[in-house]
């Protein structure tokens, strides 16, 4: 049997991808962030899974304006990364979970979650600096991915009900699988932060310190919130937010807060991150 | 009843992407998309008018990129992910490019950014002005 032993969150941010792949890291800038993730790879050393699921949202780098899926799942051999117009990232091809995927899509979609099924997908930074942030700088990444990318860009988006239900689906499907592995799932994004108009810039923190304890203790009464609170209380893009519901709702209903970090700024956004344990695991 | 949509004209300085505005912006937003192609980016930096008359662009979303306002293109129906191509041809970082919807200079975003970021208060709602 598969099991979901443990989940993070992490916001996604280019600029950090940059500052990784330029060997900027260590400026005072950005090192307070990184400091912020040295608990998380020494921890990740230790807890390597089979497989990641991992939540994110394209930033029309593999989508366009012609096509909008609300959940996409990855379920090729390899997802490349994308070039967003710097060049692609310098980081190692990304290796799925096609047997696992495939029994993803039939159980999520019999569970009535209409997933779009992606067999030729590029990834761009909302799905590779989480794994450069967790896992540095390898030859090659240390687990496979599942990408699940979800529409946070045109509105509607998901509800953060649907989001929390998606996860508790895929918990069902894979704990229905028969081969013995190890998963995780991460939800990227977030938190508060806008990239548009006058408002951009806008950072609440005890909104994102909120949301912190409510996604551990409170994820019931979370999924309840609607995308006006968000927008307002988050800013347009800490609309990113609801795809934590989804690793929240697949470490099922306790967990055990090992690790969490914040800190302001990174580029426009407050960079949040989370490490939770399923407590069945 | 205020629609789904509509209530987000309360939050004030903002433009949430809907699907009215993806229309609206469907040209303008695949223009961008264009320019992941580096012989575009080429093509594009040669002769931006000339570039922007071959598509199917409207004139007022010429005329807000050609002016690199970006606040007149999210009106236009643009969505800053696509105009992201945009900027990024103009070796423009997300910061550079979104502090300039804001009226202020980079150097005094950058610092709103370094103190903690805009705080909420006065920019949850229009109605409520809180």
């Amino acid at each position: 049997m598969a099991r979901i032993t443990a989940g993070l969150t992490t916001s996604h941010i280019p600029a950090v991808g940059a500052a990784i792949d330029l060997g900027k890291t260590g400026e005072p800038y950005w090192k307070p962030v990184f400091d912020g993730y040295e608990w998380t790879k020494a921890w990740a050393k230790r807890n390597v899974p089979d497989v990641v699921i991992l939540v994110y949202n394209d930033h029309m780098s593999a989508f366009t304006p012609e096509v909008v899926p609300t959940f996409a799942l990855g379920c090729g051999d390899e997802f490349p990364p994308a070039d967003e117009g710097y060049g692609p990232r310098p980081v190692p091809v990304v290796e799925g979970h096609p047997e696992l995927a495939a029994h993803l899509a039939e159980g999520l979609i019999l569970d009535e979650f209409d997933l779009t099924l992606m067999y030729d997908l590029r990834v761009d930074h909302g799905l590779t600096v989480p794994l450069s942030l967790v896992y540095g700088q390898p030859e090659r990444w240390p687990v496979r991915v599942i990408p699940l990318a979800v529409n946070v860009v045109q509105y509607p988006p998901p509800t953060a009900h649907r989001c929390y239900r998606l996860g508790q689906a895929i918990r069902r499907a894979v704990r229905a699988y028969d081969t013995d592995l190890t998963v995780h799932v991460w939800g990227t994004g977030g938190m508060s932060h806008q990239l548009q108009g006058p408002r951009a810039g806008f950072i609440n923190t005890p909104y994102d310190k909120a949301f912190f304890d409510r996604l551990v203790s409170d994820p019931d009464g979370l999924a309840e919130v609607k995308h006006l609170e968000l927008v307002r209380e988050a800013g347009a893009e800490g609309i990113e937010l609801v795809m934590w519901l989804i690793m929240r709702g697949a470490l099922g209903a306790e967990v055990e807060e090992l690790y969490r970090f914040y800190h302001v700024p990174g580029s426009n956004t407050a960079v949040g991150h989370l490490v939770l344990r399923a407590a069945d695991s | 009843m205020t629609s789904y949509t509509a209530e987000f004209d309360d939050v004030p300085g903002t433009r949430v992407f809907t699907a009215s505005r993806a229309k609206k912006g469907y040209e303008l937003n695949q223009f961008c998309m264009s320019l992941m192609k580096p012989e575009n980016r080429e093509r594009f930096k040669a002769d931006e008018r000339a570039y922007l008359d071959a598509t199917k662009m409207t004139e007022a979303q010429k005329r807000a990129v050609l002016d690199r306002d970006y606040n007149a293109m999210l009106d236009e129906g643009g969505q800053i992910y696509f105009l992201a191509k945009i900027f990024a041809t103009d070796g423009q970082s997300y910061l550079q490019a979104v502090s300039t919807m804001t009226g202020m200079p980079v150097d005094e975003y950058q610092r709103m950014m370094l103190s903690g970021g805009r705080s909420p208060d006065g920019w949850r709602s229009v109605k409520d002005g809180n």
